[in-house]
């Protein structure tokens, strides 16, 4: 891909503190993040709970209960901060999330319809819709019995995941974002998870696999790896950075560490 | 039943404003629905105000007999004597003004025997309502109240065949006499409260239904009610018998046209299920926002039989209902389902009534309720087991969902149990609909209402799946209609 155009995402100096139900801001929690990632290639985002990594991705989507504070986070050249949350998706965005919610009541084969919708900006004809369903349902091991379900109401932990994959398939999001996507399942299941993000890749599209563990970058083989600590990425490096860092932990990248 | 705290400063502002508020809301329902009728197009009209020369006058005008007559005028005596309920919505109450309402209205002179013969003004009303070409091909008998008067009712053949009857009450009267004098008002007895005085003083209309000894109806009896003049009662009463082990299913299905001022709806409904009969009773209530909707319905279910009420509350200004029903039989069962929806001025004072009076009686209780704009949504539900009931078991669940900080939601469960065996169970949640819950929504590409909508759509549908699909897809529209520009 040429440099001329604009990466999928470029973060510069980004800062963001959490807002509270009274409207006051809190302490930054990403203090001043740049990364850019192009078109074509799988980023790998890892650190420690509480180093920011999911604050990252819900800010990236525009969770009401983060707000930027400094620097700029921009999608295909334009800057995301103030732009509605659906608006978003229907850019291409896709956050696959770490706990799914479950919407007792609505069907699932409903949902992912208007979702599928909202998106695209045009009802999806039963005749398109179905048999690609079936396709994804089969490469994700679900049984078609799956879409008469309601969303992740009574679901494994497993299932959910499955869930989020087999959205993030029907939607095809020129950059998906996936929050710990490999927590809490076993290795067959990250196997299945594993291939939908490898089915996704292309030279149009770009993924940010944030996570604690190396484990699923032995699946998803990433293009770069940064380590987040403390709101602040301490290394950028290839994908071996991600076993250095499952082998030796988190602690000699801190600040000050030798 | 308890009773009320009383209106807090909110509401009675809120009642305050009533007045000039019920003609934009009148406004409203005129771009919604679109359609007002030419009220000369009525040929008889009640002067405004209820006494006893009143009552006489529908009586003898309906060729009522004799002791139809007397129920009346000992009804109306019971209803000056009685006062005004002190729970519910006692401000609201306190507004009716009863000597400024029609109590009696006929929409035309004899009733449509045929599709063809339904009168053109009828007919686009029923078109702007939306009822499927489809579905009016299913409809086994279409019991259409337009104004106080049946105008539309035809019965499948297949029902005659079987000695179903499926007519409106006046008919019902008429033609069953003996059945209607064994059975009207045994369930509910004018004494009972004063709308049921009112009720039994100055009925009109509503449905009579027999089903004999087996016969199962497989297809829901449908019946469309609607108030359409200014300042008019509307009063109908429904008998429903099942004979022994028979199946029925009646829905009664209202949408709102348009008015300026306040209108009385005060139903009596009474179903009777013989032993080892089933009854399902579905409503979608949408009055307009000004209508009071003060309605009675109780059933009796004898041994062995099952009585469903299927209950959705969307409309009106203040609704007070409480679908009972009394379990006197052994293994009897009681499946109460309601859905109830308060917007912008609305107060939904609904809930249930269940009791159990015979050994290993079951009843299950759902009740949900959204609110939204500053309405009120209310549970208020009782439970009374028997001495003797034993083995009763009783399920009550009742969940509110709070669309946002205006709005309020109360629930007001009262079990009375004097058996010693029996199982109880009663579960109430309040939601709102979270950030996390919307955000979730959003990131998948829908927005903010349509977010909330799904949201409210699931939450109901526990309801909605147990309506036929017409229906399902009306309520669901009903609700897009009233959650449009209320988001974000």
């Amino acid at each position: 891909m040429s440099t001329s155009h604009p990466p999928l995402l470029e973060l510069s100096d980004l800062r963001v503190a959490p807002v509270a139900d009274d409207g006051s801001v809190g302490k930054e929690i990403l203090k001043g993040i740049s990364l850019t990632l192009r078109a074509g290639t799988v980023h790998a985002l890892m650190g420690r709970n509480g180093s920011g990594k999911s604050t990252l991705s819900a800010v990236l989507m525009g969770h009401p209960k983060f707000r930027v504070t400094g620097g700029s986070m921009k999608y295909l050249g334009e800057d995301l901060t103030g732009i509605p949350v659906h608006e978003r998706a229907r850019k291409g965005l896709f956050l696959c999330f770490q706990y799914p919610m479950a919407l007792p009541g609505v069907g699932v084969a409903q949902f992912l319809r208007q979702s599928v919708k909202g998106v695209r900006g045009a009802d999806v004809p039963s005749k398109e819709f179905r048999p690609l369903v079936k396709k994804h349902l089969e490469a994700l091991g679900i049984p078609q019995t799956f879409m008469t379900r309601y969303v992740n109401d009574g679901f494994s932990g497993g299932e959910k995941k499955r869930m989020e994959m087999l959205h993030m398939l029907l939607l095809e999001p020129r950059l998906a974002i996936l929050d710990e996507v490999d927590s809490g399942l076993d290795v067959d299941a990250l196997k299945v998870v594993a291939e939908s993000i490898n089915r996704l890749r292309s030279p149009e599209r770009g993924q940010l696999l944030v996570t604690h563990y190396q484990r699923i970058l032995d699946y998803v083989v990433p293009d770069e790896v940064h380590v987040l600590l403390d709101g602040e990425i301490v290394r950028s490096g290839a994908a071996d950075l991600a076993r250095e860092v499952e082998s030796r932990g988190y602690e000699w990248l801190a600040k000050g560490a030798a | 039943m308890t009773p009320d705290n009383g209106p807090t400063p909110a509401e009675t502002a809120a009642a305050e404003r009533t007045a000039s508020e019920a003609r934009d809301i009148g406004g409203d329902y005129d771009r919604k629905y679109g359609f007002h009728d030419d009220e000369s197009a009525y040929d008889f009209k009640s002067k405004k105000g209820l006494d006893h020369a009143i009552v006489e006058m529908i009586s003898r005008y309906k060729k009522e007999p004799e002791w139809m007559r007397e129920r009346r005028h000992a009804a109306l005596d019971v209803f000056l004597a009685k006062p005004m309920p002190r729970w519910g919505n006692s401000k609201l109450l306190d507004d009716i003004d009863f000597a400024n309402i029609h109590y009696y209205v006929r929409a035309s002179e004899r009733q449509g025997k045929t599709w063809e013969e339904v009168p053109e003004q009828v007919k686009k009303t029923f078109d702007r309502l939306g009822i499927p070409e489809a579905e009016r091909k299913f409809l086994a008998g279409v019991t259409a109240q337009y104004e106080s008067e049946v105008v539309y009712h035809s019965i499948r053949e297949d029902l005659d065949k079987l000695g179903v009857v499926f007519t409106d009450m006046d008919t019902g009267l008429r033609e069953h006499e003996e059945i209607v004098r064994r059975h009207w008002g045994t369930v509910i007895p004018s004494e009972d409260n004063k709308f049921s005085a009112l009720n039994t003083a100055v009925w009109s209309g509503g449905s009579f239904v027999y089903v004999p000894k087996g016969v199962k109806v497989e297809i829901p009896l449908q019946a469309y009610f609607r108030i359409n003049t200014e300042n008019m009662g509307q009063f109908e009463r429904t008998l429903i018998i099942a004979d022994e082990g028979s199946q029925v299913h009646y829905i009664e299905g209202c949408t709102a046209p348009t008015y300026s001022s306040d209108s009385l709806h005060s139903a009596v409904v009474e179903l009777i299920a013989m032993p080892g009969s089933k009854i399902r009773y579905t409503t979608i209530q949408n009055w307009s926002k000004n209508v009071y909707n003060l309605v009675t319905k109780r059933a009796v279910a004898h041994a062995g039989a099952r009585v469903e009420w299927i209950d959705g509350n969307l409309g009106s200004k203040l609704t007070m209902k409480y679908p009972a029903v009394y379990l006197v039989g052994e293994r009897a069962h009681a499946e109460i389902l309601s859905v109830a929806f308060s917007g912008k001025d609305q107060h939904q004072d609904a809930g249930s009534k269940v009791v159990h009076v015979a050994p290993n009686t079951t009843s299950v209780v759902t009740s949900k309720s959204i609110s939204k704009d500053g309405g009120r949504g209310t549970y208020r539900g009782l439970v009374k087991v028997h001495k003797g009931a034993k083995g009763a078991k009783v399920n009550v669940k009742c969940d509110a969902l709070i669309l946002d900080a205006a709005s309020r939601s109360d629930t007001y469960p009262t079990m009375e149990v004097d058996e010693k065996k029996v199982a109880v169970e009663h579960e109430a949640t309040v939601s709102k609909v979270g950030d996390e819950q919307l955000f979730f929504l959003m990131s998948r590409g829908l927005t903010e209402e349509e977010a909330t909508l799904l949201i409210v759509n699931g939450f109901i549908e526990p309801f909605t799946k147990e309506l036929p699909m017409e229906y399902a897809v009306e309520l669901n529209r009903l609700i897009q209609l009233e959650m449009e520009g209320s988001v974000g």
